[in-house]
């Protein structure tokens, strides 16, 4: 591999689905069996057009219609041999959909593609795992299923078993393992393909946190073993230290192609549909009830700018605006923050003085709570938010689930509670505590004293 | 599409259109998978049951004693002279086969369809497997034929050499009818229902339970287009020692080849979208 040669070569690919339209509401009970008699074609006419373009044959006339999607579209990059390259995009962007198209599961609708190189992909771990074979009877069939060959799993195995740390149930149906064992032993599969090209999906996102972070230090090394490796992941920190260069794709195309840290930033930043705000504008689709109801949600910084990326040494405030419909009830409005690893980081409830305990008349309402700086750990933070009516007794009138998002970016200038530490700080707060140091001199030249003496300057 | 070059192997992702046929070096690629896939089936085929690989046996046996004592004893059909128990074992044991294998082989994609959207192997793979691990049992359950013919003193004759070109023959059936319907069910889940159906509606379609002898003459060219009935009146033939029954062989080995190759080709052009269709 002395001069870099291309891995992976995409030619403006695309690709369309055919969504099924809205079925028709029946009014009366004449109606639906009328359509159940008439049914039969109308199916068949449904299911056929899933996959028949023949009408539209001419693609580049037909943007996004009723029924036509584009999931990608004029997709185009190159992959060098030996880089490691990163696809992030909101749900939706068409990550996926590239994933299928280079891992072959599904075929573009116009483009190509050039793969240098023998391909595994991993779009879900133990895939083609049966409960009734034993551990060891799964290996081999995971093994061949994500393409290796007998022989290569053969040689591989006892690595295979050690990585998983489950010799001893290796003999038991994979049916009796908890489910903690059972992605252990499909990771450690996993982790033990060779390929020369490695696409990897979403899929760190299950197994215990240790046991995650084991896979990643391993794929790292698939990486630095002049590997190409594509990875697809919301987890930014794991992004950005393991990619160079990243693409962010949104709604099908590429936005940005740069490296990680400006991609990441941009994503964060959110330059497109901002993750930071959520605001309902139809009063319909708002969450709420009868008293009151969610107009929006937000993420502000310490300059009172809407921003899904903080500073982890500065505070944050989730401000949220509801509208009470009827006055004369006591609200209580409260919201809560998960982390990505889906733990309650905090949760906390309205104490403004001025509305406690008081009735709120009819008018809409903004409020806000600060979050200190130095407090959250690193890393992406949902919210959700709920507001209840406590009298005369609690109703809910909303709770919205993972509304807005943020990200608290943790610099590396020692200013933070990181210090001087580069390695991984995998907690759920990470807050700037007061350190002292009793230090008693020791007088005879002792181990502890030249210890002693150089930690002193 | 794969070629070759620095021992980096090149291959080419584009849109596919049009007919193909199988792809037999991608099929020869994937052999170990298609290996473990078929052992995978065999060996949790009879998981967690007491009598395990007896079913193999129980349920063509419980088959034939209903059936001798429906069709031989009260109906009692003609069957050339031939006791109606050898008659029906020799035929309920390969149609036992040909059933359960095109219930399991147009069903194969449904029921891996989440493997099919989260893995690439030749698809082919889905159909054939159910073909094949149904073998085992088929071996299994030829004890039966075995203790019949044993029973009523059936020496083996030359006519046994016919064996192995009948057992392909009559995997052929449930493999090309299997590529048909898999790939017609992931489109339309219809076939999940019709299926039960037609295997009963077959069973009567061909010499399994009555002699072809019995079809008027004039239809008998017609009725010998439905391969079935050359594997059948073969196995007949290939183990119980009567005439070789040269016409239905070759009929049906025709329908068959017809079968195999528009099944795989109509197999392999609806293979692009079953990902997007599923």
């Amino acid at each position: 591999m002395s001069n870099r040669k291309l891995a992976i070569k995409v030619e403006g690919i695309g690709k369309r689905y055919r969504i099924g339209l809205k079925e028709e509401a029946h009014e009366n009970l004449v109606s639906a069996l009328v359509d159940i008699i008439k049914s039969p074609l109308k199916n068949y006419r449904k299911y056929r057009s899933l996959y028949d373009f023949r009408d539209m044959e001419d693609y580049d006339s037909n943007e996004n219609s009723e029924d036509i999607l584009w999931a990608l579209k004029d997709i185009s990059f190159e992959v060098e041999q030996g880089e490691v390259l990163g696809i992030i995009g909101m749900n939706g962007a068409g990550k996926s959909t590239l994933l299928k198209i280079l891992s072959r599961i599904t075929p573009p609708t116009v483009g190509k593609i050039q793969i240098n190189g023998r391909v595994s992909s991993l779009l879900e771990v133990g895939t083609g795992f049966h409960p009734e074979l034993t551990g060891r009877e799964n290996v081999f069939l995971n093994g061949t299923i994500l393409g290796m060959r007998k022989k290569e799993v053969d040689q591989k195995f006892d690595e295979i078993v050690e990585f998983s740390g489950i010799e001893k149930f290796l003999d038991t149906p994979v049916k009796r393992y908890s489910s903690g064992m059972r992605v252990r032993l499909a990771f450690a599969v996993a982790a033990h393909l060779d390929p020369e090209i490695l696409i990897i999906d979403e899929v760190l996102a299950v197994g215990d946190a240790e046991f995650q972070r084991k896979c990643l230090n391993k794929m790292q090394d698939v990486g630095q073993a002049g590997r190409t490796v594509l990875f697809v992941s919301h987890n930014m920190p794991a992004v950005t230290r393991m990619c160079e260069r990243v693409i962010l794709l949104n709604a099908g195309r590429v936005m940005i192609d740069g490296t990680a840290h400006d991609v990441v930033s941009a994503y964060l930043r959110g330059n497109q549909g901002s993750s930071a705000q959520r605001v309902w504008e139809e009063p319909d689709d708002a969450p709420g009830r009868e008293i009151a109801r969610l107009l929006a949600v937000r993420v502000r910084d310490v300059n009172n700018n809407i921003t899904d990326s903080i500073d982890i040494r500065k505070p944050v405030s989730i401000e949220f605006e509801f509208e009470v419909l009827k006055s004369g009830h006591v609200l209580m409005p409260m919201f809560s923050l998960w982390n990505d690893e889906g733990v309650k980081v905090l949760m906390s409830v309205d104490l403004d003085k001025t509305w406690r305990k008081r009735p709120r008349p009819v008018g809409k309402y903004a409020c806000s709570a600060t979050i200190p700086g130095n407090f959250l750990a690193e890393g992406l933070f949902l919210v959700n938010v709920a507001l209840w009516a406590t009298t005369p007794t609690p109703v809910k009138q909303f709770s919205a689930r993972e509304v807005v998002a943020f990200q608290v970016i943790d610099s590396m200038d020692g200013t933070s509670a990181r210090g001087d530490w580069g390695g991984n700080m995998i907690s759920a707060t990470r807050p700037l505590l007061d350190w002292s140091t009793r230090f008693e001199p020791c007088n005879n030249d002792g181990v502890i004293g030249i210890g002693a003496k150089e930690s002193v300057k | 599409m794969a070629s070759e070059q620095d021992n980096i192997t090149t291959s080419v992702i584009k849109p596919t259109s049009g007919w193909q046929f199988i792809d037999f070096k991608e099929l020869r690629d994937y052999r170990d998978l298609f290996f473990f896939l078929v052992w995978r089936n065999i060996k949790v085929m009879y998981a967690q049951t007491i009598l395990g690989f007896s079913w193999a046996l129980i349920n063509p046996f419980i088959q034939i004693v209903i059936f001798s004592i429906i069709f031989g004893k009260i109906a009692k059909l003609n069957t050339d002279g031939i006791p109606y128990v050898l008659f029906s074992t020799v035929a309920i044991i390969p149609w036992t086969y040909m059933s359960s294998s095109m219930t399991a082989s147009s069903q194969s994609l449904v029921t891996g369809k989440s493997m099919l959207g989260k893995i690439y192997f030749p698809r082919l793979i889905f159909p054939l497997t159910a073909v094949l691990s149904n073998l085992v049992a088929f071996s299994i359950s030829m004890l039966l034929v075995v203790g019949v013919m044993v029973y009523y003193q059936i020496a083996p004759t030359w006519n046994l050499l016919l064996f192995p070109y009948l057992l392909i023959l009559m995997v052929s059936i449930p493999a090309s009818v299997g590529m048909w319907l898999s790939a017609l069910a992931i489109r339309f889940r219809d076939v999940k229902f019709a299926m039960p159906f037609i295997i009963q509606m077959l069973i009567y379609s061909a010499p399994i339970l009555y002699s072809a002898s019995s079809i008027p003459d004039k239809y008998r060219m017609l009725y010998s287009l439905n391969p079935i009935v050359g594997v059948i009146e073969g196995y007949r033939a290939c183990l119980l020692g009567t005439p070789i029954p040269w016409v239905y062989i070759m009929l049906s080995t025709l329908t068959a080849i017809v079968m195999v190759i528009t099944g795989a080709m109509y197999f392999k052009r609806m293979e692009r979208i079953f990902v997007d269709v599923i």
